[in-house]
């Protein structure tokens, strides 16, 4: 009788306990997972991917660990959100002056069927000196984006012509690589330089 | 019963005369009103590289007039197709582009044309755009009549007219 209860709590347990499992594969790895992806970038040192600069140097996001970090996504064919961010980045740095020089600031295509090494080193030379453009494979941009939790999307037009839609947003991450904020599109330069300012100062009162 | 005498006659005569006169400036003006009352200022674009990419032009467009207009299409000899867009950033930050169809300005309202909204997309490029080159771009309106404006282009960095 008594070893009868035993067994019967026994298996109630351990069918919980795999319920339990199973709900939480669901959630997490099952099909159940979150398919936009999350609302904040990883840490710079946690992400994956390997692309090239518009000097055609391999880079990477653990080559950004040490620096304070402002990286945006864009591509070059965009005639208005891109240029306008670029030139408002410019704007920021001329503004933060010599602070400037700590940053990394770079600037990732959505576009790299378009924007190849050549392309991207034209287009980011009428913006500031410290801007550096990043492009590679389709699939190291997708695996960049993920880790920036960043979203694009090809979108045709007539004929050949095509735009992308794409998160426009600058993120900014202190010299340990840790995300600290973003800056909307369009925010203005008196809320965009002081957050620029906290991400480099973090260094200061971190550890 | 009535007798008019010439001098009568001549100045009914008159009086006709001045009336088909007046209808007619009056049908003329409601012809070409609609533009006549628009008046866009600060028209700029941003140089290109090239022919490859879409030139952009802004600027403001004034209805100062009693009637609304609206804004109907855009031709340049600078692009095979130019179309007033309208960029869109949601609340995950993702920014989109489409036309902006049909505009209507109210009167006495302003129209602006800035980057992050709408702007004049100038596809097909004829030609690339250097910074200092001045072209012309015509806006066509439903209620009749197009008004042509120089458009002044910036630098590829440029932010505003004055840059």
């Amino acid at each position: 009788m008594r070893r009868r209860h035993i067994l019967r709590y026994g298996s109630a347990t351990v069918a919980l306990t795999a319920l339990t499992l199973f709900a939480g594969w669901w959630q997490v790895d099952g099909p159940a997972t979150p398919s936009s992806p999350g609302p904040f970038p990883l840490p710079l040192a946690e992400m994956t991917f390997k692309l090239v600069d518009h000097e055609g140097q391999s880079v990477g996001p653990q080559s950004l660990v040490g620096r304070p970090t402002m990286v945006f996504f864009g591509f070059t064919y965009c005639p208005d959100v891109c240029p306008t961010t670029l030139s408002d980045i410019t704007s920021w740095l001329d503004a933060l002056g010599e602070v400037a020089a700590q940053l990394n600031v770079i600037f990732i295509t959505v576009d790299p069927a378009r924007d190849t090494v050549e392309v991207l080193s034209q287009y980011i030379k009428y913006f500031h000196a410290q801007i550096r453009g990043w492009t590679g494979s389709a699939a190291e941009i997708s695996r960049a984006a993920r880790d920036f939790r960043v979203s694009y999307e090809k979108v045709s037009r007539d004929g050949d012509a095509y735009t992308m839609n794409h998160t426009a947003s600058v993120f900014l991450f202190d010299a340990g690589g840790r995300y600290i904020s973003n800056i909307d599109y369009h925010e203005s330069r008196e809320f965009a330089v002081p957050k620029i300012l906290r991400a480099i100062d973090t260094q200061r009162y971190a550890s | 019963m009535f007798k008019l005498s010439k001098v009568e006659i001549l100045r009914g005569m008159r009086t006709a005369g001045f009336a088909a006169i007046a209808l007619l400036l009056a049908l003329s003006s409601t012809a070409f009103a609609a533009s006549d009352d628009v008046f866009v200022e600060d028209a700029w674009s941003r140089a290109s590289i090239g022919t490859n990419r879409p030139g952009v032009a802004y600027m403001t467009i004034r209805n100062a007039g009693e009637t609304p207009v609206t804004l109907i299409g855009l031709t340049s000899s600078i692009a095979m197709r130019a179309e007033v867009h309208r960029t869109a950033t949601n609340e995950q930050g993702v920014s989109s582009m489409e036309p902006a169809g049909d505009l209507t300005i109210a009167p006495g309202t302003i129209l602006t044309l800035a980057p992050g909204g709408l702007h004049a997309m100038l596809m097909n490029l004829q030609a690339p755009i250097n910074k200092g080159d001045r072209f012309k771009l015509t806006l066509k309106f439903a209620e009749g009549g197009e008004v042509t404006v120089e458009v002044v282009a910036r630098g590829i960095a440029a932010r505003g007219p004055r840059d």
